[in-house]
């Protein structure tokens, strides 16, 4: 069998050292071995976007990485947004405009929102469609989840 | 479900991948960017016991222009590929297909010569690849070779490469400016693999269409350019008759699957509807001045 090997790597700012086999997905790695449980799985093959995280800034599959492909990585998870008592801007208009009922597909849409916000050039309804089709939610239709992009869009515009 | 792996190498030069591969005699795998990989490992389709993960060799990330080719190297993700400047104006039709592939975190990590590699009949890289006249610049034990494109893909999922080879980078033809070009899809959602897809490009030269290509992706067990309708397009207008002319030789040449998705009648539909509106689209756009 093989040797396990060791993982360190920076967690919403914290650095978090472990000794894992090299067969670890990175969302497995975040939920068992740090106990981040805010990362959801769901499909395991790339298509649900529930285990979205950022990765150097960008959105990624964290089901499609291995943990020891990160090693010195900075990770940004949905713990780093905010916390219950003080929800982070994404999860605010999240909230207020109904983007979530049963919440698991939340935290993947958070993440891909933030990438959104930060790195790309997204106009109008049929842009915030496509850029949001990785990601799949069961229960709210999109309907409230696009309000939301769009209210935290031109939110970014107006402080431009 | 969770991967079978025995061990990990993370590589630091092309030399340095290729000698770990060679080392797990045949049973070692490259990872790009695991948009194909991790899938099929984690449902054990495939089960390699080292990893060689070549996402830290330095120079691979970039996009070059040598006189009329464009080189692509193994690090280019989709994202970039879809945003360069240079794509956009040597090789519009690249640009705009790109538009289609995958969604926004997907194309964060996927390659351009990954998909290559990974050559799914439904997927745009290697379509396009085949379009582009690409080479493929491929690293061995033995030192580095060259293939064509129709030499490397030899069926689905199937390529020329030995199991202790990696590619390194593909170069494509680019376009003299005002070639006109035409792409169209149907996927079930935006981002989803198509369907079906067709491109075309033509330069418009004394009111008809010269130096045809056309390719179709989804309507076999490979993507391809097909000799036939390019030659029923070259050196005429595309007109009612000359369109028909076309489709029926369009028709003649692909031998569609059925799946779940779509019955070989719905897609030898969609042949029909995709071809004339991407011909439509590069007679319209040939000429157009778009380089600045
Ligand atoms: C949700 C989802 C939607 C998608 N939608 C589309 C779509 O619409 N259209 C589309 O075309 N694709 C789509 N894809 C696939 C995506 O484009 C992949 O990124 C791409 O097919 C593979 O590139 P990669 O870099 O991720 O390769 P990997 O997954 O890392 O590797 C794929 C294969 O190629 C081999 N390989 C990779 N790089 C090299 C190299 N340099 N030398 C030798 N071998 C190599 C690997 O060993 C493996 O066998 C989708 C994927 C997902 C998860
Ligand atoms: S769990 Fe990663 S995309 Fe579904
Ligand atoms: S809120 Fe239930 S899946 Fe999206």
């Amino acid at each position: 069998m093989s040797g396990k090997v060791d993982v360190a790597v920076y967690v919403n700012g914290v650095m978090y050292a472990r000794h894992v086999e090299p067969r670890m997905l990175l969302s497995d790695f975040l939920r068992h071995e740090l106990g981040l449980t805010g990362t959801h799985v769901g499909c395991e093959h790339g298509v649900c976007g529930a285990c979205t995280i950022l990765l150097e800034g960008r959105s990624a599959r964290s089901c499609l990485l291995l943990a020891v492909q990160v090693d010195g990585a900075e990770i940004e998870t949905i713990e780093g947004q905010g916390s219950i008592d003080q929800l982070g801007r994404v999860q605010q208009a999240m909230r207020q405009h109904h983007g979530l009922q049963c919440g698991f597909c939340t935290p993947g849409f958070v993440m891909t929102i933030t990438d959104i916000l930060r790195n790309h050039d997204v106009r109008g309804e049929t842009e915030i469609r496509e850029a949001l089709s990785g990601n799949i939610c069961r229960c709210t239709g999109y309907e409230h989840i696009v309000n939301a992009v769009q209210e935290l869009l031109s939110e970014q515009e107006r402080a431009r | 479900m969770k991967p079978a792996l025995l061990s990990y190498h993370c590589a630091t030069s092309i030399e340095d991948a290729v000698a770990a591969l060679a080392a797990a005699g045949g049973d070692g795998k490259i990872i790009a960017g695991g948009q194909s990989l991790m899938p099929m490992m984690n449902f054990r389709l495939v089960r390699p016991s080292v990893l060689v993960d070549i996402n830290r060799i330095p120079g691979l990330d970039t996009i070059t222009l040598r006189g009329n080719r464009l080189g692509v190297g193994a690090l280019v993700r989709h994202r970039m590929t879809a945003s360069d400047e240079t794509i956009r104006s040597h090789i519009p039709i690249l640009h705009g297909v790109m538009q289609h592939v995958a969604h926004l975190t997907v194309r964060n990590r996927g390659t351009f010569v990954g998909s290559l590699c990974h050559a799914d009949p439904a997927a745009e890289m290697p379509m396009m690849t085949q379009f582009l006249n690409g080479t493929v610049h491929v690293a061995g034990p033995q030192g580095r070779r060259q293939v064509a494109v129709g030499d490397f893909i030899t069926g689905s999922l199937t390529t020329d490469l030995a199991s202790d080879e990696m590619v390194y980078e593909v170069d494509l033809d680019t376009f003299p400016e005002g070639t006109g070009w035409g792409f169209h899809e149907f996927a079930r959602r935006h981002g989803d693999y198509a369907l079906a897809a067709v491109a075309v490009t033509l330069e418009r030269e004394a009111g008809v269409a010269r130096r045809v290509r056309l390719a179709v992706m989804g309507l076999d067990d490979r993507s391809r350019r097909l000799a036939e309708v390019e030659a029923a397009l070259e050196g005429e207008a595309p007109d009612a008759a000359v369109l028909d002319r076309a489709l029926a030789a369009l028709q003649a040449n692909i031998t569609p699957n059925g799946d779940l998705n779509a019955s070989p009648e719905y897609r030898r539909h969609l042949a029909n509807v995709l071809a004339k509106r991407a011909i439509a689209d590069a007679w319209a756009r040939a000429g157009e001045r778009s380089r600045t």
